[in-house]
């Protein structure tokens, strides 16, 4: 099929025009994948194109870059899912790390995030003659994020990152919740506490992109979201992420409805008048755009049967734990 | 001055390996690779790793013969006994580091079946052991905090009154040039696949490390014993993993039949990798095939098991194949995967450089000899990893550094990357690479001949020449790939011209040189090593005794 491939081009040593977009007119087989048209590009016709790949397989994870604007590894992205015959396909560097030249970003950040989380097995006492022992299931559970080729992929593609270079981010969680997750690991409370405070587990804002753009199915969001259970489960509620999910659980157990007059200052702490405080400005803007919510918090008609549903998932959860 | 104890070129499992021994026998060591240790290609190994654990009801010895068998009796007894009693101990301290093992039912290791072993002692994590490994390793690292040199490319080994001292390298985000001052260097740089077209290997896989050491007048042993995987897809090359056979899975011709049947009735598709490899060849030259192919056959494996244990293989069959190996076969053919020769070392990873250590595949201490068994491979990176990580520490303790002239070695380099940057041609490293890696598997693959490899040879002057003229299409020094691919393509041709003069050289067919005009196994003439050495006037071809222990040659049959 014939396809244009527009490519964000970066060359840091032409001082005048150091970025570009260009485009590249080929004709590739149905079967092949965008990573197999950047070769292609970089073998025949310009040999000046930079991009990292190796395995062509989707297990050396140099190849995480945005096409048509997500990030996605090249070498397991068919051209014929991205494009129409005759049709474009955008290319650009991975997002949030600096570009070094063309689809090549540093990964500095990336990897600085990984040490932040001490992502090594941390055992107590001494080791056995043998292997430790350890419950199959628990291991093929810990290969679903084992499974992680650090490509980068969702921490290009984080919303929180892109806004806030403190989170910790996806890639670096999911390796965290690895270790969180190992039974033969025994630095969990330290582990978690750290998670717990600001840059962690509870800056996360759910938006699923990394679930979406994981190769891997790693699905990072979904471990953030177990080690906020397990941190909350170890007694970590000292901040505002537990309290909110506290106050969220105790607003709807009890009405049905959440009360967002009182959310805000349980999930900062009653005492917490300072950062109360910081909330005024939102709380006068959204009077002057008469977003108010009812003064008198009252329960939603059948409130009963939404505290049986919440005993339910309870229960189950309870039984579940054992 | 960039100055180490001990440095490792290379962050594969028997780079990291090393660097992890080195470091806790005190040394201060530093890793430099062209790409950061995780996309290293170690991660593409995805059945196992073996070990005879004794608790097992296993033995070393039992191993130990397998190998010996699967090497066709070219393999170093005494290394391979070294490797085999290892293994147990190394599979354990990686367990401790943390790989996520798959377990039996009472939570213990567990073991899957592989080719050319009597029993199951093939331990595992999924599809992806190696990928599992390698980033356990680099946990470890980081844990250590051993410095890497992250994207460096090594472009010489310094070598001064004999002794190996240091490197002269390529920083690739900058270009800049540097010499590293080393007491003593490892290579760990992996295999040369991409000297075939097609190959299972990765892209960076481009014997960089047996060129180095090649060229500063190591011997390379061996280097004849390439190894064609029998499940490869056609064209990509992409693996298929032996795992798939180990649990179960069938080869079928075009009639349907599983002809391993008629080649190897015991074992049948979990033979040696050349037996089955040959097998397929012979099916599909004599018109048994499906276009180049024959089918793997995963149907009956179920559902369940397939996404337990190849849950990779699944994804790679429907990305790169269109197939989904739960509906229907998958074809494959036999496609170049690993060299079993390399740098000739001792059990201590030395080569015959003092100061010059090699491990894994890289390297023959001659574990695999004619033919490696799948999941050696990873054991020989860890324990001859480990086993050089300590002696390279070791030589380097108490040593001084030597002075070197650093600014002659930097200049030196600068002068010749100015020639190169100023040359206009149109010869590129992509054509050259293509056409040469066409040619060695025309005449290099499953089997051969004298007549095609002397052709072989006789082109081997054309390519050199094609490669003087070669000019850059990037003219910059930032992260200049057309650059890194230019000075790869020089150390496959000196990889090429070790392999070739190997291949004519044994005149008989053992292990994976298999040659249509010396179709028998010669013990009386060929029982011994084949070593190539670079001298002023040329290359050199010698001979060394094979080390028998206590198994005696027999006829292989599986």
């Amino acid at each position: 099929m014939q396809i244009t491939v527009s490519v964000r081009r970066y060359n840091p040593q032409d001082k005048e025009n150091p970025s570009y977009w260009q485009e590249y007119s080929l004709d590739v087989e149905e079967t092949s994948s965008v990573l197999d048209s950047l070769i292609k590009i970089r073998e025949e016709e310009d040999g000046s194109l930079a991009l990292r790949c190796s395995c062509r397989s989707a297990i050396c994870g140099s190849c995480a870059m945005r096409i048509n604007g997500h990030a996605k590894l090249a070498c397991n992205t068919k051209v014929s899912d991205v494009a129409e015959d005759g049709g474009t396909i955008t290319v650009e560097p991975a997002g949030v790390m600096p570009v070094v030249k063309d689809l090549v970003v540093d990964q500095t950040l990336f990897w600085d995030k990984v040490r932040q989380v001490s992502p090594w097995l941390q055992p107590e006492g001494e080791e056995p003659e043998a292997e430790y022992l350890a419950p199959n299931s628990d291991m093929t559970h810990l290969a679903g994020v084992m499974a992680c080729i650090m490509c980068g992929a969702c921490v290009s593609d984080c919303t929180v990152l892109e806004m806030d270079p403190n989170f910790i981010g996806p890639a670096a969680l999911a390796k965290a919740y690895r270790f969180a997750a190992d039974p033969r690991d025994d630095e969990d409370a330290s582990r978690l506490a750290a998670l717990s405070e600001y840059g962690g587990v509870w800056d996360c804002t759910r938006c699923y992109e990394c679930v979406e753009v994981c190769p891997k199915g790693v699905a990072p969001m979904d471990r953030i979201m177990a080690l906020r259970d397990k941190a909350m489960e170890a007694g970590y509620t000292n901040n505002n992420g537990a309290r909110h999910t506290d106050a969220f659980e105790a607003s709807v157990s009890h009405s049905g409805r959440l009360n967002e007059l009182t959310l805000p200052i349980k999930s900062f702490g009653i005492l917490n008048l300072p950062a109360q405080m910081s909330m005024a400005p939102v709380a006068v803007r959204a009077l002057m755009r008469r977003k108010i919510p009812p003064i008198i918090h009252k329960s939603v008609p059948g409130v009963k049967n939404v505290r049986r549903l919440v005993e339910s998932v309870k229960e189950e959860q309870q039984g579940e734990g054992e | 001055m960039l100055e180490h104890d001990v440095l490792v070129v290379g962050a594969g499992l028997a780079g990291m390996r090393a660097a992890l021994a080195a470091h806790q026998r005190g040394a201060n060591v530093a890793i430099i690779s062209k790409v950061h240790p995780v996309r290293s290609h170690s991660n593409a190994a995805q059945g196992g790793i073996n070990a005879a654990l004794t608790d097992r009801g296993d033995s070393w010895e039992d191993h130990a013969f397998d190998t010996i068998k699967g090497s066709d009796y070219l393999g170093d007894q005494d290394a391979i006994e070294y490797m085999c009693t290892e293994a147990g101990p190394e599979l354990i301290d990686l367990e401790h580091m943390g790989v996520i093992f798959n377990r039996d039912d009472e939570g213990r290791l567990g073991t899957r079946a592989f080719g050319g072993q009597q029993r199951a002692r093939t331990f595992f994590v999924a599809d992806f052991t190696g990928q599992a490994i390698l980033h356990v390793l680099y946990e470890q690292l980081m844990k250590a905090d051993v410095r890497v040199y992250e994207e460096w490319f090594v472009l010489e080994l310094i070598v001064e009154e004999g002794e190996c001292c240091g490197v002269i390298a390529l920083e690739i985000a900058t270009g800049r040039v540097f010499v590293i001052r080393a007491k003593s260097v490892i290579l760990c740089t992996g295999g040369l696949g991409r000297l075939f077209e097609p190959s299972t290997n990765a892209l960076i896989v481009t014997g960089d490390g047996i060129a180095l050491a090649y060229q500063v007048g190591a011997p390379v042993m061996d280097m004849e014993m390439v190894q064609y995987h029998p499940t490869t897809l056609k064209g990509s090359g992409v693996l298929i993993t032996e795992g798939a056979r180990g649990e179960g899975a069938h080869l079928l011709n075009k009639d349907g039949e599983r002809f391993m049947q008629r080649y190897a009735p015991n074992m049948m598709e979990l033979a040696s990798r050349d037996v089955v490899s040959r097998s397929e060849q012979t099916e599909i030259d004599e018109g048994r095939g499906i276009d180049g192919c024959v089918l793997l056959d995963c149907r009956h494996l179920g559902e369940a098991l397939i996404a337990e244990r190849l849950s990779q293989i699944l994804e790679i069959g429907m990305d790169f194949a269109g197939v989904d190996i739960r509906k229907e076969p998958i074809p494959i053919q036999p496609g170049m995967h690993y060299i079993m020769g390399g740098i000739k070392t001792d059990m201590d990873g030395r080569t015959i450089v003092p100061g010059l250590y090699a491990a894994g595949e890289c390297a023959n201490v001659s574990v695999h000899g004619g033919n490696r068994l799948g999941a050696n491979s990873l054991l020989d990176t860890v324990v001859f990893g480990h086993r050089s990580g300590n002696h390279a520490a070791d030589w380097a303790n108490g040593k001084p550094y030597r002075d070197l002239d650093v600014d002659a070695y930097v200049d030196g380099k600068e002068k010749e990357f100015s020639d190169l940057f100023s040359s206009n041609t149109d010869e590129r490293w992509s054509q050259i690479r293509l056409d040469l890696g066409r040619a060695m598997d025309r005449h290099m693959g499953v089997y051969r001949d004298e007549e095609g490899m002397q052709s072989l040879l006789a082109m081997l002057p054309g390519f050199r020449e094609r490669f003087a003229k070669t000019s850059l299409q990037d003219k910059g020094r930032v992260f200049n790939t057309d650059l890194i691919f230019t000075l790869e393509l020089g150390f496959m041709l000196d990889c090429a011209e070790s392999i070739i003069l190997g291949g004519i050289e044994r005149k008989e067919s053992r292990g994976a040189h298999s040659r249509t005009d010396y179709p028998d196994r010669d013990d009386e003439n060929w029982l011994k090593h084949v070593l190539v050495t670079r001298t002023d006037d040329g290359p050199e071809v010698s001979h060394l005794p094979v080390t028998i222990t206590k198994w005696q040659p027999e006829e292989r049959k599986y």
